[in-house]
């Protein structure tokens, strides 16, 4: 479906992730952190950002919360501290890539 | 098939090496040693002779299994034709195609079959070592399941913790089935009463998918066990029989019954092929290894979005052959497995429920194998389902094991059977 995030029409699922992570600017993550409860997005934050879209880009996929810690210098803690319940969900909708898959 | 033209003859002979010898290795090792002529050398590696029957361990805790019910020699079930290294694989040289074995010595392959599985690894867990086998137990190794059924015989009540540390896990459903099957002992024993349940999770539900996990979450509650979703875990204090979350709660145990982080074997690190918890990237539909063309993956070893099962294993175990062959011939690998996982859960009181799946349909309501007959139900409990996990033990070692078919049972998911419940229509109903 479309969505009107930011002044730009993009492309999202039903969750409200985006479909196309070119479509997503600095702004549209501001804005979708808004959504989310985040109100200001600190370096920190933009530090697990920059890291998940890199990373996603790189492998194709959304890295686990496991992958993030362990490689973008944030701890586990501190992601749950920048993106309360729910950190994985929240910080890749944020950087507008696909919800991680939860392997079954 | 056109495996040995002419050409082949005088030529060196094609080496076949499989990393592990356990449900899928023992598989693909017997698939292929009825496909294969002698112009092809098969070899498994695994640290030892000794094959689990791993979907026992859930019933040792409860004394209906014992050690002999899970124990065979891998020998005894893997082909004459297939020799059998018994040794740790200490690294793999991707770009060399060889193996070094723990013992320094060297295998070449022409194609690599990484079939090594998951372990449970508690050290990944802040505190689970200090109380590991103290307060703290598993049943996903037999000493664990030996262990927990001796701390169980004495238990006299208090709570009860099933536990996940982290998602992807070995068998998803078997945390579950722990709660169920303890719920129906305890009762048994007129200890359910003094017993409090707990089962905290990872996930958001009592499963991955949506109807089946509205379903299990509803058995959950029918049968008085408390669900603790998206909790995980910061750590644990065993000393005062606390778990405590990253987001602040703590739930109090008496006994903490845990899954610890699953990882891969430790060569996917020491060779650089792993990914963060050691599986191998794997292509979900050819098996191929993302990165090596001659190198599939199959079982748990593999990082593919479906269950770390046995039906899993077993299903590429027995797709996967054609792409190893085609591998052997200079051939493109072809799309080959579809993520179907049927797993048969135990739900207590001689009864079960069967879940089939794959990577784009979720668990559905119905019948198994055949629709309105089934025998099995899917997402409801029944007693044939039950008979049918019970019989599946003999059907693990006499057919699935030795690369025989199960007769109906397709290694392709088919939606025959199967209903997409209407909205506000609970699974099961």
């Amino acid at each position: 479906m479309q969505k009107e995030i930011a002044g730009k029409t993009v492309q999202v699922d039903a969750e409200g992730y985006l479909l196309n992570m070119d479509d997503w600017t600095k702004a549209i993550a501001d804005a979708i952190a808004q959504e989310e409860g985040i109100m200001e997005l600190t370096d920190k934050h933009w530090q697990v950002i920059d890291f998940i879209r890199e990373d996603t880009k790189e492998n194709g996929q959304s890295p686990s919360i496991r992958r993030i810690t362990k490689h973008s210098g944030i701890s586990t803690k501190e992601l749950y501290e920048l993106f309360p319940e729910g950190p994985g969900k929240k910080s890749s909708k944020i950087a507008g890539v696909p919800k991680p898959v939860s392997c079954v | 098939v056109l495996l040995w033209g002419a050409g082949m003859i005088g030529k060196k002979r094609k080496n076949i090496v499989i990393s592990g010898g356990g449900t899928a290795g023992s598989i693909i090792a017997n698939r292929l040693a009825d496909k294969l002529n002698d112009e092809y050398v098969i070899t498994v590696i695994d640290r030892d002779d000794v094959h689990y029957y791993q979907p026992g361990f859930l019933f040792i805790p409860f004394g209906i299994y014992g050690e002999k019910d899970v124990i065979m020699s891998r020998r005894k079930f893997i082909s004459e034709k297939v020799s059998l290294v018994y040794e740790e694989v200490q690294k793999i040289l991707p770009d060399e195609n060889r193996v070094i074995l723990g013992n320094d010595s060297i295998l070449s392959y022409d194609v690599l079959v990484i079939a090594s599985g998951s372990t449970i690894v508690p050290d990944e867990t802040k505190g689970m070592t200090e109380g590991w086998r103290k307060n703290i137990f598993d049943f996903y190794t037999l000493d664990g399941a030996l262990a927990l059924r001796d701390v169980l015989e004495k238990w006299e009540g208090g709570s009860l913790v099933m536990h996940i540390s982290e998602m992807p896990i070995k068998c998803p459903i078997a945390p579950l089935e722990f709660v169920f099957m303890a719920d129906w002992w305890l009762k048994k024993k007129g200890l359910r009463d003094k017993t409090d349940i707990h089962y905290i999770t990872p996930l958001a539900g009592a499963f991955t998918r949506e109807i089946a996990s509205s379903y299990l979450g509803s058995l959950l509650r029918d049968k008085g066990i408390s669900i603790y979703p998206d909790f995980v875990t910061e750590k644990i204090d065993s000393k005062k029989r606390k778990i405590i979350s990253y987001d602040g709660r703590t739930i109090i145990y008496d006994l903490l019954v845990a899954v610890p982080v699953n990882m891969g074997d430790g060569f996917a690190e020491r060779s650089g092929i792993g990914d963060d918890l050691n599986f191998i990237p794997t292509d979900p539909y050819t098996l191929q290894s993302k990165k090596y063309k001659n190198i599939f993956i199959a079982g748990d070893a593999t990082n593919v979005p479906t269950s770390k099962a046995g039906a899993v294993a077993h299903f590429q175990g027995e797709r996967i052959i054609e792409n190893i062959i085609n591998c052997l011939n200079n051939e493109d690998p072809v799309p080959v497995f579809d993520g179907h996982a049927n797993c048969f859960l135990e739900t207590g009181y001689k009864k079960g429920v069967l879940l089939d799946f794959n990577y784009e349909v979720e668990p559905l309501p119905g019948r198994f194998p055949f629709s309105i007959i089934g025998p099995f139900s899917l997402l409801k409990e029944s007693i044939l389902n039950h008979m049918g996990k019970l019989l599946f033990r003999w059907v693990y070692w006499h057919v699935i094991l030795r690369g025989r078919n199960i007769p109906f049972v397709s290694p392709e998911f088919d939606m025959k059977g199967k209903k997409r419940p209407e909205k506000n229509e609970s699974p099961g109903d």
